[in-house]
């Protein structure tokens, strides 16, 4: 089979953050690769991305807008004619900015809050009081003329206050509202204790989601995705590996999936060393994972094979230490129980403590010899990609 | 969802429409994600602009189709587009 070119590129600008969510999905050792991409270096990417065929361009973080260049890698996308879509926290628009994004050409913009209210959206987010500058935010978008969509991760301590973010969104006027479910990798894997939602909470949260679609549609576009840990079967990862999507760390790490360096062993290419095209057609990473020949069983005799591609390979890896295993999340999965005994502390648990996603804790936790290495954009920021559809 | 005739659809501001030269094909972009178009969806979402009415574009698609009937075909797309905000109906 030819393989196909991808439509979406996601550019993590950098790292660094005011905030410290603890299900961020950058690197657990992020404090360590700081060696951050300039403004040319960029640009050649977008510009190599465009010829080899992708149409999106996503920039998050960390928190992108820390990047005084943010506007002008911004409008160069643009100028290649893709679509372009930044994710922010919020903390760092001011109107000046919010025009100037706007002129360069930005296609959507997306504001994340942690949770409806002000004190229990500070308190997920960690850091400075962050809640009333990103509504401030979501209002300068909106009086910018930008597409505003609202970006909540959903998890145990706020799945709860669906309606309440629901509302939230229809009074700031968002476009759309991205209900992204905690993908466990990374921060929120440590944290998946504190984070994992019960199986009434998720079901309680989907009936409200499909309800409020109903009532919002064609005003406001509702996103929301059952997590995999509760469903019979995994999800494509991203349309699968090495299809439709590539991700560039701050580093320049070109990635098949924002997490994929949690799988140790791996070789990921860098973008100052070789041009996207022949990172994205022969580099091991990209090459891998890429198809169905690699799958091992169940999934080789398996009819959903050409829909799920045997689910996310950061997961298999993390809980099973076989980044070629099937999918733990799968209910066919040899290594199912892994996820089940996950639910079931869950069902059975008390609360328990968040580890913030800081600098310090980044340093600690590598250092300490744990599985390090997750590249990512925060999940708050860019869930799932739905991929082309005819 | 309804259309009406006299209504004036336009894009929303999160959509899009490219030509992708890469792939030869028509795309309508979005915040994460694609919409891979034939031509006839191509064809009446370029005429999207939010100063044109449903009938007018109707008119002219008929015109350009050499009097296929195209109506329902028409009313139908948008009514999809629409569905998923893609498409605005300003009356
Ligand atoms: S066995 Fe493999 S292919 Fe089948 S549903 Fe599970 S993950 Fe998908
Ligand atoms: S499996 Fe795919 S989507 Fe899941 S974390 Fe890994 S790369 Fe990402």
């Amino acid at each position: 089979m030819q393989t196909q070119r991808p439509f979406s590129l996601l550019c993590e600008l950098t790292y660094r953050c005011p905030l410290q969510c603890p299900y961020c999905s950058n690197p657990l050792d992020f404090a360590r690769r700081a060696h951050e991409l300039s403004t040319p270096e960029w640009k050649r990417a977008l510009t190599e991305a465009a010829a080899l065929g992708v149409v999106q361009a996503h920039f998050s973080g960390g928190e992108p807008l820390l990047r005084p260049d943010a506007t002008e890698i911004i409008r160069h996308a643009h100028d290649l004619e893709l679509y372009t879509n930044l994710s922010t926290g919020g903390t760092l628009l001011t109107e000046t900015l919010a025009g100037q994004l706007r002129a360069a050409g930005l296609d959507s913009l997306q504001v994340s809050i942690q949770d409806a209210d002000a004190e229990n959206s500070d308190r997920m987010a960690g850091g400075a009081p962050s809640f009333a500058k990103k509504i401030e935010a979501a209002r300068l978008a909106k009086a910018a003329g930008l597409s505003l969509t609202l970006n909540v991760v959903l998890q145990r301590q706020n799945i709860g206050r669906m309606e309440a973010i629901i509302a939230l969104a229809e009074q700031l006027g968002a476009e759309r509202l991205e209900l992204a479910n905690t993908q466990f990798n990374g921060w929120a894997l440590k944290n998946r204790a504190a984070l994992l939602p019960t199986r009434a909470q998720v079901q309680d949260a989907a009936r409200l989601a499909r309800a409020a679609r109903e009532r919002l549609k064609g005003r406001m576009e509702i996103l929301y995705v059952l997590p995999d840990y509760f469903e019979p079967f995994p999800k494509a990862c991203l349309h699968g590996w090495g299809r439709v999507f590539m991700a560039v760390a701050p580093d320049g790490t070109a990635l098949p999936c924002q997490t994929a360096r949690e799988i140790r062993g791996l070789t990921f290419d860098n973008v100052r060393e070789r041009s996207l095209q022949k990172i994205w057609f022969e580099s091991e990473a990209f090459c891998k994972f890429r198809g169905t020949d690699w799958l091992p069983e169940p999934c080789r005799s398996c009819s959903r094979k050409e829909a799920d591609f045997g689910g996310c390979r950061c997961q298999a890896f993390l809980l099973t230490g076989e980044a070629a295993a099937t999918d733990p999340a799968c209910s066919l999965a040899p290594r199912h129980d892994l996820v089940d005994r996950a639910l079931a502390e869950t069902e059975a648990a008390t609360e328990a403590q968040l580890i913030y996603r800081t600098a310090n804790a980044s340093l600690r936790i590598s250092e300490a010899g744990q599985p390090i290495g997750s590249i990512g954009s925060r999940r708050r920021q860019t869930p799932k990609l739905p991929g082309p559809r005819e | 969802m309804n259309v009406a005739d006299a209504a004036k659809p336009r894009l929303t501001a999160k959509a899009r429409l490219k030509w992708d030269a890469v792939r030869q094909k028509h795309l309508l972009l979005f915040p994460e994600g694609v919409l891979l178009l034939n031509q006839t969806a191509h064809d009446v979402l370029a005429l999207c602009d939010g100063r044109r009415s449903v009938a007018e574009i109707v008119q002219t698609l008929a015109a350009q189709y050499r009097g296929a009937a195209i109506d329902a075909d028409v009313k139908a797309i948008l009514s999809r587009l629409a569905e998923k905000s893609f498409v605005a109906m300003d009356n």
